[in-house]
């Protein structure tokens, strides 16, 4: 059985919609790169398996469990963890606070503060420091350490990369392998391709709201995403349309 | 000399000032209502301790034993059932919605008690008026001390609250962005629900200083609201410690006002708000967004 799966999923920003239709299944441990161009509908869709955004039509199911109508906080408890994007960390608070406010979910499992600063070691010495203050770099190790405190089954990135420099990109992916070397569910929106398809053992595409190509990283190209990312590659093409 | 003591006593009331816009200051900071009722909240806890003290000859301070719970409980239900939905409609609605709970209130109150003024300073015994001189002619009052060192005692216990227990990083944590605080775990209306319980918990005390220091009668309540709300703008919005220091300087603006006129006891104090606001709307470029964005910070 798959621990997260999505059906039919629509979800709408007011007129516009968002997502249109998009399913997938995710097995414990797979890690899911969602790619498309901006406004593909990757952060809604990743936004709506969180709880963050209430779903139009279909459905979320966790762990076999229909969880469409369930608050984010308590997806939280369940073990849907969402890193938004742009990090949004509690910037008066410090970064000890914003860890440690996640950890009360009292969710049992490996993360706990001192695990996570084993993960992300930069964050040590900036445990005291107002979270606002910090770099963008310190700020996503920050966000997914604070995630991680949960101890989510399912981990939700959201534009990893965005905003932040190579340094400071490779910096956290680095630690974030660590993450993903332990057996993380993650679904991950990510606009670097390259590292994507690195990272991924699934890939999809996304375009004006539809999965317009899915499959196994391995057997994905760089071209075959980029046409598909573009729109040069649609649904009816024959691509690999879940 | 007349004018130190007037300084002192503008402090000893201040503190009384603080204590009453604690709850306010709590509850904008965290959950951005200004509760227009809550000078009728403070009103209606006086008259509940007024009632064990007068009916059952119980001691204020050992009926806010049975108060403070009562009025936790039914701050969390005002939220719940009130609040909560005013504020899915929009800023406008819990400030309408609050209006009317403070139009009900008093006239419920006046429905129950009529017009007759009260007091709870009978019921404290020599407290009520015993005092020390300090010298060069300045007195402190007793109760005026104690009402200051609960004030002291209520914000800084709020504020290690705040900082230091899990339900206070929550409620911070929520203060400054409900919809990421739900995707940490936390329930935001459950935080809202206990920040209200504890701001209407603090009007409860508040309302029994009240009851102690001075007569009410069912309609007081508007006249300490607009006390609250002015040493909340002075001390700066949703700082529990800017609303010890706003409360402090309107209490000494409001008693050297008085040592130049009968009247210069409210004019004065209300001269200082004014003069705060409209710098505040100068430093903000004029622009009463920016203000209102300006005044919206959390209570840490």
């Amino acid at each position: 059985m798959s621990l997260l799966a999505v059906e039919q999923l629509d979800a709408r920003h007011g007129l516009l919609q968002a997502v249109r239709g998009v399913s997938f299944a995710l097995a414990e441990g797979e890690i899911l790169a969602l790619v498309g161009a901006n406004g593909a509908g990757k952060t809604t869709l990743l936004r709506s398996i969180s709880g963050a955004h209430r779903i139009s039509a279909g459905r979320v199911l966790f762990d076999g469990a229909d969880i469409s109508a369930v608050r984010a906080s308590a997806r939280v408890r369940m073990g849907i963890a969402l890193v938004p994007e742009g990090r949004r960390l509690f910037a008066g608070m410090t970064v000890e606070e914003n860890l440690t406010v996640a950890g009360e979910t009292r969710r049992r499992g490996h993360w706990n503060l001192e695990t996570v600063l084993e993960a992300f070691p930069m964050l040590r010495p900036l445990l005291r420091r107002r979270s606002g203050d910090l770099s963008g770099g310190q700020q996503q190790a920050a966000a997914i350490g604070r995630a991680l405190m949960t101890n989510p089954r399912v981990l939700l990135l959201d534009e990893v990369s965005l905003g932040l420099s190579p340094v400071a990109v490779n910096m956290v992916y680095e630690s974030l392998q660590g993450v993903i070397a332990g057996g993380a569910t993650i679904v991950l929106v990510e606009q670097d391709l390259s590292r994507a398809l690195r990272i991924a053992t699934r890939v999809a595409c996304m375009l004006e709201g539809r999965i317009v190509l899915e499959g196994k990283a391995s057997d994905m190209t760089r071209e075959r995403v980029t046409e598909a990312y573009f729109g040069l590659r649609r649904p009816d093409a024959g691509s690999a349309v879940s | 000399m007349i004018w130190a003591d007037q300084i002192v006593q503008g402090i000893f009331l201040g503190g009384y000032y603080a204590l009453i816009a604690c709850g306010l200051s709590f509850m904008f900071g965290v959950l951005r209502i200004i509760n227009l009722a809550h000078g009728s909240i403070a009103v209606l806890s006086a008259y509940l301790v007024w009632m064990l003290a007068d009916r059952w000859n119980v001691s204020p301070f050992l009926a806010l034993v049975a108060i403070v719970p009562a009025m936790a409980a039914a701050g969390w239900l005002l939220q719940r059932t009130v609040l909560e939905r005013s504020l899915r409609s929009g800023a406008l609605t819990p400030l309408l919605s609050t209006f009317g709970l403070a139009v009900m209130l008093d006239n419920l109150l006046f429905e129950k008690f009529g017009a007759d003024t009260r007091s709870l300073a009978p019921n404290i015994g020599d407290l009520a008026f015993n005092s020390w001189t300090v010298g060069g002619g300045v007195t402190i009052g007793q109760l005026a001390l104690l009402t200051f060192g609960v004030a002291l005692a209520l914000l800084g216990g709020l504020q290690l609250f705040l900082n230091r227990t899990p339900l206070g990083r929550a409620i911070r944590a929520t203060a400054e962005d409900a919809d990421t605080a739900e995707l940490v775990g936390i329930d935001s209306r459950r935080v809202y629900a206990a920040a209200a319980a504890i701001a209407i918990a603090t009007v409860a005390i508040a309302g029994t200083f009240l009851g102690m220091r001075a007569t009410f009668d069912p309609y007081t309540g508007p006249a300490q609201l607009i006390f609250a709300f002015e040493a909340i703008v002075i001390g700066g919005t949703g700082s529990l410690w800017g609303t010890l220091i706003g409360g402090i300087v309107l209490g000494v603006a409001q008693n050297l006002g008085s040592q130049v006129s009968p009247r210069g006891f409210l004019i004065a104090g209300h001269a200082v708000f004014f003069v705060v606001l409209a710098a505040r709307f100068v430093l903000a470029g004029r622009d009463p967004r920016t203000l209102f964005g300006a005044l919206r910070r959390a209570p840490i």
